[in-house]
């Protein structure tokens, strides 16, 4: 069984789904962020996070997945002002619903007063709601940009074990574990980690409080990214715990600090939710028999 | 009663004591009128508060639903739905001020929250003033949410017009839901509908897929000759269900013409 912690899943086909499902992802978590092209006013910032708490959560359940979000301004929309503090207003109706796990991904993008303000501030209103936080590091001027989101962090009052600090690399894991925080590896082709890189970074650190995700998204991403890493990391000596605690366990301890998400959701599904989230076969077209669970439980998987 | 006091009363009857004392202090609160952020914090909170766990009724608290709004089912709803809907009457108002907060709550929904409110439509005051969002719950591509419009609800055959009725009896259909729990289905049968579902029939026997033997339900009434012709060739290459369906059919449907 794997958990993938950070998908982009609205941008994925059927088919990822199909395949993640079939490679043993029983659970992903989709993080609130931008949608490649700015957005320019609430209603869309509104629709867009119903999208991920429905939406994309029932299309999930048709394929046997249980998908949860977190919901957050992302840094890069955080630049205009005007959207920011209406997203601002309408953050705290959402930050409740079923199946949200996080606040995320926010943090910084180019490192802007903007974008500091309304960091602190989604960081206060985690603290308030008592609910663990995504941060997404940011791909220029790294290095400097994850200590000083951690910095922040602890400046708001944030406990490091209720924070996932996202897209690490070799440069940034070291001070990350070292500060308590739990560290997160995207790999993603190009821009973040690769899988053989991962290997590395398990076998130096060893398992603790390390997430292996697969960031997939609109971009030239793979949504298998964590099962194929969990291989790479068996061919290269890890032992089964530590593949486990990376690509599952953490992910579980990480995220599953409000409730939201429990092991019981896809091993032992209640009835009440079998009937919200299990059910209806629209996405599947022309004579294809839907994937509906029935009865209790499936525990039978990967 | 009124719905709110019986679902509140079914409640205490279950709940663990702090969750019933939570459910009281809210409601009061709200009846007193109070913020905009306390309600929505006290409705995403329900669940948590209350528990998922489905309302325990009996045949006696089925009759008492049935006297408050008739038609009302609520078997099968659980604790934070009966909650949610307690809270959400709590606060009172006239019809139109009670679909603003409606239409507001609808537009943040999550998938669990938008079938309580749906569920909850034969509840509400001036229950025709919220039939945009009856008609909308009834379009969806979630069947959960169709089927808390659609199914064992009074709503869409007391205030649906034709043309809503029509299409939601076929969406049932194209969902591939039942259309048994349908509450209405026998009396707001029409002319266009069985029409609309031969047509519909024809379609489906083309693409070589099989046709619900529920849809002959609503032709059967109506069934004018072309009908009868469709029943027949059922009653000729349907399996034992649609032979059964067909023959129901033709035994409701009106005398032939040429004899009458």
């Amino acid at each position: 069984m794997f958990i993938d912690t950070h998908t982009h899943m609205i941008s994925r086909v059927t088919d990822d789904y199909e395949r993640m499902a079939a490679a043993g992802v029983v659970a992903c978590i989709e993080p609130a962020f931008w949608l490649g092209q700015p957005r320019t006013n609430v209603g869309s910032y509104i629709d867009y996070l119903s999208t991920i708490v429905g939406w994309e959560r029932f299309r999930a359940g048709q394929f046997g997945m249980r998908h949860y979000c977190t919901v957050g301004l992302n840094s890069k929309e955080a630049n205009n002002e005007e959207l920011a503090e209406a997203v601002m207003e309408i953050l705290p109706r959402f930050a409740l619903k079923e199946g949200v796990v996080a606040i995320g991904e926010i943090g910084y993008d180019e490192q802007t007063e903007l974008e500091d303000r309304y960091f602190r501030q989604q960081l206060d209103l985690a603290r308030e709601l008592d609910m663990p936080v995504m941060v997404h590091t940011p791909h220029r001027d790294k290095k400097r940009g994850t200590t000083r989101s951690m910095d922040v962090v602890i400046e708001q009052g944030l406990d490091p074990a209720s924070v996932v600090i996202d897209h690490n690399n070799e440069e940034t894991a070291q001070e990350v574990l070292d500060r308590g925080f739990w560290a997160g590896f995207s790999i993603y082709p190009g821009t973040k980690m690769g899988s053989e890189r991962m290997v590395e970074i398990v076998r130096r650190y060893g398992p603790e409080r390390i997430l292996v995700d697969s960031a997939c998204d609109w971009g030239v991403s793979d949504p298998l990214a964590v099962p194929r890493t969990a291989d790479l990391l068996r061919c290269g000596g890890i032992g089964e715990d530590a593949i486990r605690q990376v690509t599952y366990g953490n992910a579980l301890a990480a995220y599953g600090r409000n409730g939201q998400m429990r092991e019981a959701d896809w091993l032992d599904p209640a009835p009440i939710d079998q009937r919200t989230l299990y059910m209806g076969n629209s996405v599947l077209r022309g004579g294809q028999t839907p994937r509906v669970e029935t009865g209790t439980g499936r525990a039978d998987a990967a | 009663m009124t719905p709110d006091n019986l679902m509140t009363a079914w409640l205490l009857r279950q709940l663990p004591s702090d969750a019933a004392a939570w459910l009281i202090a809210q409601r009061d609160r709200l009846r007193t009128g109070t913020s905009e952020r306390d309600f929505n914090l006290a409705f995403s909170l329900a669940p948590r508060r209350l528990g998922k766990a489905d309302l325990l009724l009996g045949p006696e608290d089925l009759a008492a639903a049935h006297r408050a709004r008739p038609g009302w089912d609520p078997r099968g709803w659980s604790a934070d739905q009966a909650g949610r809907l307690v809270l959400l009457l709590a606060q009172g108002g006239d019809g139109p001020a009670f679909n603003a907060r409606l239409r507001g709550l609808l537009a943040t929904a999550d998938l669990a929250e938008t079938i309580t409110l749906l569920r909850g439509l034969p509840l509400y005051p001036d229950p025709a003033l919220h039939l945009a969002q009856a008609r909308e719950g009834a379009r969806t591509a979630m069947r959960p949410v169709f089927e808390a419009v659609a199914h064992a609800n009074p709503y869409p055959a007391a205030v649906f017009d034709e043309a809503g009725w029509n299409q939601l009896v076929l969406k049932a259909l194209f969902i591939e839901t039942t259309l048994a729990p349908i509450q209405g289905l026998d009396r707001r049968a029409n002319p266009t509908l069985a029409r609309m579902l031969c047509d519909y029939a024809h379609e489906r026997w083309a693409a070589g897929r099989p046709v619900s033997p529920e849809l002959w339900r609503c032709v059967g009434p109506w069934a004018d000759d072309a009908a009868r012709n469709d029943l027949a060739w059922v009653l000729r290459t349907g399996t034992a269900a649609e032979r059964q369906a067909a023959r129901a059919a033709l035994h409701a449907a009106p005398p032939l013409k040429k004899f009458g």
